[in-house]
């Protein structure tokens, strides 16, 4: 794909969101099923002229880990990784998410994959992104099946961390750990309030003017297009494909 | 000469029990060992408890495990993560829980390494932070909230030690001595460490010590922990001795998983047939 032209994705639009998201952090690692917020976080790497490391799990390239899958869960303990992200297939208007399933627990209508490191990491790791690209009355939901890990917890419980934003394929939200609450932040281009009024099952607070999320600018296009794009194909190569136009290697 | 028995993939499979625990890795490195998953389906082993360190939501691990469990070798999974990465759910493993099937032991990951380091050094239980207002705590009757012994006030988590009764994996090469190199994957090595019987399947065996290279030696498992060795070139498909991912094959899987009938010729096609991984 020529790196100057074409139409901006929704998840270019996204990626560059999550970069703002991230700006400042030094210690960044991204999950596993996270292919937008590797590609954002390598654009914020980018941005930072060096300053920051993004750790991938599930790269070679980006993991300069030494001692097993233990060592980013023993960092994080340590307030050594800055930010991280989560998702769930169900999220609630207090950020708790639910990565295991709907229904009764455990005979489950619907069986996601599991709770990987959110136990833990949604706890310890200061800023920790939400995101949700169906954005959607059946993910947004009220309260949650089931807690895979908990959007605030109450005093007493050692937690240095836990969420700041959840972003989604309509918008992005604040989240206020005092009030375990959304609040709109920002609209992507090509959606309104009323549809993310519509498609949100939980209440949130909104401003009187809610702006729209920027456009990449044509330097971060150039950085997403190119270096993120190719970086990307080594990690999610159908998804560097589907969005950047890119084969692996 | 190696003191560890070096047998056919086949022999090595009639190690594990009926009924064993098992652990498996995670699959971001070629520690997959899917040729020895497909010897354990034709022995026709049952009952197995499946503990996935800490996920198999990798395209070759959520393969692998989805294959055992549709194949009617496992009765419970400890895991905190199933599926097949970018491709989605793993169709079997989903389908086993909603049937009642499968008993779901539902863990976050740092808790399954917890556990492991427990049982690697011998020790009853570890210390874990986190976990506190999450649903799995709730449902892990064998996880606890303790006081923290050298502070009031401070609750956190224990957790039971993992000491699985049997550890597979698949690694690029083991050495004339039996000793097993995988590099700076400190994942293997801890399993091995944990667990009571090691079963590892090779593409090579390689001439020589890695001991007498301290560049080698840095990534290795010594062969008192290994019990038995299997050479099988490709074992450790699909991803390619290379480390390519080869996603057709994981998507031809899915494909088939998600229908009884499909699921049954693949058993058929891919997994009767001893000599398709190792030719």
């Amino acid at each position: 794909m020529n790196s100057s032209s074409g139409s901006i994705s929704a998840q270019e639009v996204q990626a560059s969101a999550i970069a703002d998201l991230i700006a400042g952090a030094r210690n960044v690692a991204v999950g596993m099923l996270s292919p937008v917020p590797g590609a954002g976080a390598l654009l914020a790497a980018h941005l930072s002229g060096g300053r920051m490391r993004v750790t991938i799990l599930g790269s070679r390239e980006h993991n300069r880990f030494t001692n097993g899958g233990a060592e980013l869960f023993d960092l994080a303990g340590r307030g050594g990784i800055d930010a991280f992200f989560l998702s769930g297939g169900q999220i609630d208007g207090q950020a708790n998410i639910n990565l295991v399933g709907t229904g009764d627990y455990p005979q489950t209508e619907v069986r996601w994959s599991g709770s990987f490191g959110s136990a833990y990491l949604y706890y310890l790791v200061p800023r920790v992104l939400l995101f949700r690209w169906e954005h959607s009355r059946r993910t947004l939901v009220p309260q949650v099946d089931f807690i895979s890990a908990p959007g605030t917890s109450p005093p007493g419980v050692h937690r240095p961390g836990g969420p700041v934003a959840l972003i989604t394929n309509l918008c992005l939200f604040a989240f206020d750990r005092g009030r375990g609450r959304f609040s709109l932040r920002s609209v992507h281009p090509g959606h309104t309030l009323e549809e993310v009024r519509d498609q949100t099952g939980f209440d949130f607070d909104s401003p009187p003017e809610v702006p729209a999320t920027p456009l990449p600018d044509g330097a971060r296009l150039q950085a997403l297009r190119g270096p993120v794009a190719t970086q990307m194909a080594g990690i999610y190569p159908a998804f560097a494909e589907a969005v950047f136009g890119v084969r692996a290697a | 000469m190696s003191t560890v028995p070096i047998v056919g993939v086949d022999e090595l499979a009639a190690r594990v029990p009926h009924g064993a625990s098992l652990t498996v890795q995670k699959g971001d490195e070629r520690d997959v060992p899917l040729a020895l998953a497909h010897a354990l389906i034709r022995r026709g082993v049952r009952g197995l408890h499946l503990i996935t360190l800490p996920t198999a939501a990798y395209p070759a691990s959520g393969m692998m495990v989805d294959l055992l469990i549709g194949a009617g070798c496992v009765d419970s999974v400890e895991t905190s993560g199933i599926s097949l990465h970018e491709l989605g759910a793993a169709p079997r493993f989903s389908q086993a829980v909603k049937a009642g099937r499968l008993r779901v032991l539902d863990a976050t990951c740092p808790a399954v390494y917890a556990a492991l380091q427990a049982g690697a050094k011998g020790q009853p239980f570890a210390p874990l932070r986190g976990l506190i207002g999450s649903d799995l705590l709730r449902h892990r009757s064998d996880y606890r909230i303790i006081d923290n012994p050298f502070a009031a006030g401070d609750a956190i988590v224990v957790v039971p030690a993992i000491n699985a009764d049997v550890a597979i994996f698949h690694a690029a090469k083991a050495d004339a001595g039996g000793n097993v190199w995988i590099g700076r994957d400190r994942d293997r090595l801890l399993a091995a460490h944990a667990a009571g019987c090691v079963l590892v399947t090779v593409d090579e065996l390689v001439p020589g010590c890695f001991f007498d290279d301290e560049a080698w030696a840095a990534g290795v498992i010594p062969a008192s922990y290994i019990t038995g060795l299997a050479v099988v070139p490709g074992g450790g498909m699909p991803l390619t001795s290379e480390g390519q991912l080869d996603l057709d094959a994981v998507r031809s899987y899915r494909h088939a998983a998600l229908d009884d009938g499909r699921f049954a010729a693949y058993l058929e096609r891919e997994v009767f047939v001893p000599e398709r991984l190792s030719a």
